[in-house]
């Protein structure tokens, strides 16, 4: 009998601590993002597709299109070609693209890069209507970030 | 009375709008989420635009169901609900019919309801919907005794079933402070009426789909979902004039009439009140739900019911 309501009582004590906690939420800021219309910062450590880095004090690529990436990529998804110009000691970049639809993201031609010339982008918002959108042109958009 | 009955139905689905309104909102907030944005400021126009679809959509009637069954148990779902609206007084001069009988009148229509789950869980041909439907049955009659015996503690006080006599009683003093026991288990029992969690058992969609409302859809579906809603209003408003004081508060000009903005207010409140338990408490089991109701339910409405006896004849 004294088990009866002792019960009782605890029970509906914790009852109301309940609603107490979930009327506190209520008026609590929300908490969630809404997406389209706002975005969080991404990690530093966020690991997008390649590119090339932009190397301040030559204001270009460090790329010297040894190729070590392209032969390294399991996925086979990278690309690479150089060409000497006239006057010139060096082979200077020409081509280097992705294939981002056969990339795994695994992250080999960053770490085998001989001159650390490959980072990882910190874009996620990747959606679009063809393939073909995904065969990223990495040497072009470096050149977009110089301007 | 053509007019009182088109009132009464607009005011269902303005009623049903608002309230999954609310209940989204308030789900998403108690949640730390905003709820429905998109569509009208903070998302307001929502429930319209899913009003909307679920009329523009098929009423499938499955392979193998009992297609009358079928049909019947959503409309036998919805009218019973709109009834009790003539004899809720909802100030002193609006209230339609003044039956001496009101409040079971009210308890009838509120067992009706019933039949439509355990029709529409039968005739869909699908053990979750059975199931549902059954667990519907026992949960109300377990729940309407102490509802019922609640109820009768006020009849001996005030003498009457009219629910205007009810109100009337309590010009002075609301019956919440003199039956709070009753009013506690009233409400209890009328969460378990309404198939509210954490009394939500014939519908559980983590065990049932959705139980006995698993094979409609559009309209079907809706109503319901109106019916739902409609018996939630039904139940706070009922608690409202027999606990809260009906239309009774602070003074208004035009009282007899503008009293209404008193009760809505109350129902409101209680309404508000369901939304917030069913966001807090996990589903009860079948067994701990039969189990509340016969050893805690029952045993205390009846000795709440003897006390009230007593103390009136003294």
């Amino acid at each position: 009998m004294k088990q009866y309501f002792s019960e009782l009582f605890t029970g509906g004590m914790s009852l109301v601590e309940g609603l107490g906690v979930t009327m506190k939420a209520l008026f609590m800021p929300i908490v969630t993002v809404q997406y389209p219309r706002e975005e969080i910062d991404i990690s530093p450590s966020f690991r997008g597709h390649i590119d090339l880095i932009l190397d301040p004090e030559k204001n270009s690529y460090r790329c010297i299109t040894c190729g070590m990436c392209e032969k390294n990529c399991p996925s086979n998804c990278i690309t690479v070609k150089g060409k000497k110009l006239e006057g010139q000691k060096k082979k200077s970049l020409v081509l280097f693209e992705l294939d981002f639809t056969k990339c795994s993201l695994c992250g080999t031609c960053v770490e085998i890069c001989p001159v650390n010339a490959l980072e990882y982008s910190k874009e996620y918002n990747l959606a679009a209507f063809s393939r073909e959108a995904f065969h990223y042109d990495i040497l072009s958009r470096l050149e977009e970030r110089k301007k | 009375m053509v007019i009182s009955v088109i009132i009464v139905i607009t005011f269902l689905f303005l009623n049903a709008i608002m309230m999954g309104y609310a209940e989204r909102k308030i789900a998403g907030h108690v949640q730390r989420r905003p709820g429905p944005m998109e569509v009208g400021f903070h998302g307001i126009l929502q429930m319209i635009i899913d009003g909307i679809k679920l009329v523009a959509k098929e009423l499938l009637i499955p392979f193998n169901v009992d297609r009358n069954l079928f049909r019947v148990a959503p409309l036998l779902s919805f009218t019973p609900v709109i009834l009790p609206f003539l004899v809720i007084p909802f100030s002193e001069k609006l209230q339609a019919r003044d039956l001496n009988m009101g409040l079971i009148f009210i308890v009838t229509m509120g067992s009706v309801n019933v039949m439509a789950l355990l029709v529409g869980g039968w005739g869909s041909n699908n053990k979750y919907s059975m199931f549902g439907a059954m667990r519907a049955v026992a949960q109300t009659i377990a729940y309407e005794i102490p509802i019922l015996l609640s109820m009768l503690a006020v009849i001996l006080m005030c003498n009457t079933f009219s629910l205007k006599g009810i109100v009337d009683a309590q010009q002075h003093i609301w019956f919440i402070f003199l039956q709070p026991v009753a009013f506690l288990i009233y409400v209890i029992g009328g969460l378990a009426e309404t198939n509210r969690a954490p009394f939500d058992l014939p519908e559980a969609e983590s065990e049932l789909t959705a139980g006995f409302h698993t094979e409609y859809s559009g309209m079907g579906f809706s109503l319901f979902f109106l019916g739902e809603y409609t018996n939630m209003f039904i139940v706070a408003s009922v608690a409202t004039v027999l606990f809260l004081g009906g239309w009774h508060g602070p003074h208004l000009p035009y009282g007899e009439y503008l009293g209404v903005v008193w009760f809505l207010l109350k129902v409101y409140f209680l309404l508000f009140l369901m939304i917030m338990v069913r966001w807090t408490y996990p589903r009860v089991r079948f067994d701990q739900l039969l189990n509340f109701s016969w050893k805690y339910l029952v045993p205390f409405s009846l000795v709440n019911l003897l006390i009230t006896a007593v103390v009136v004849k003294l």
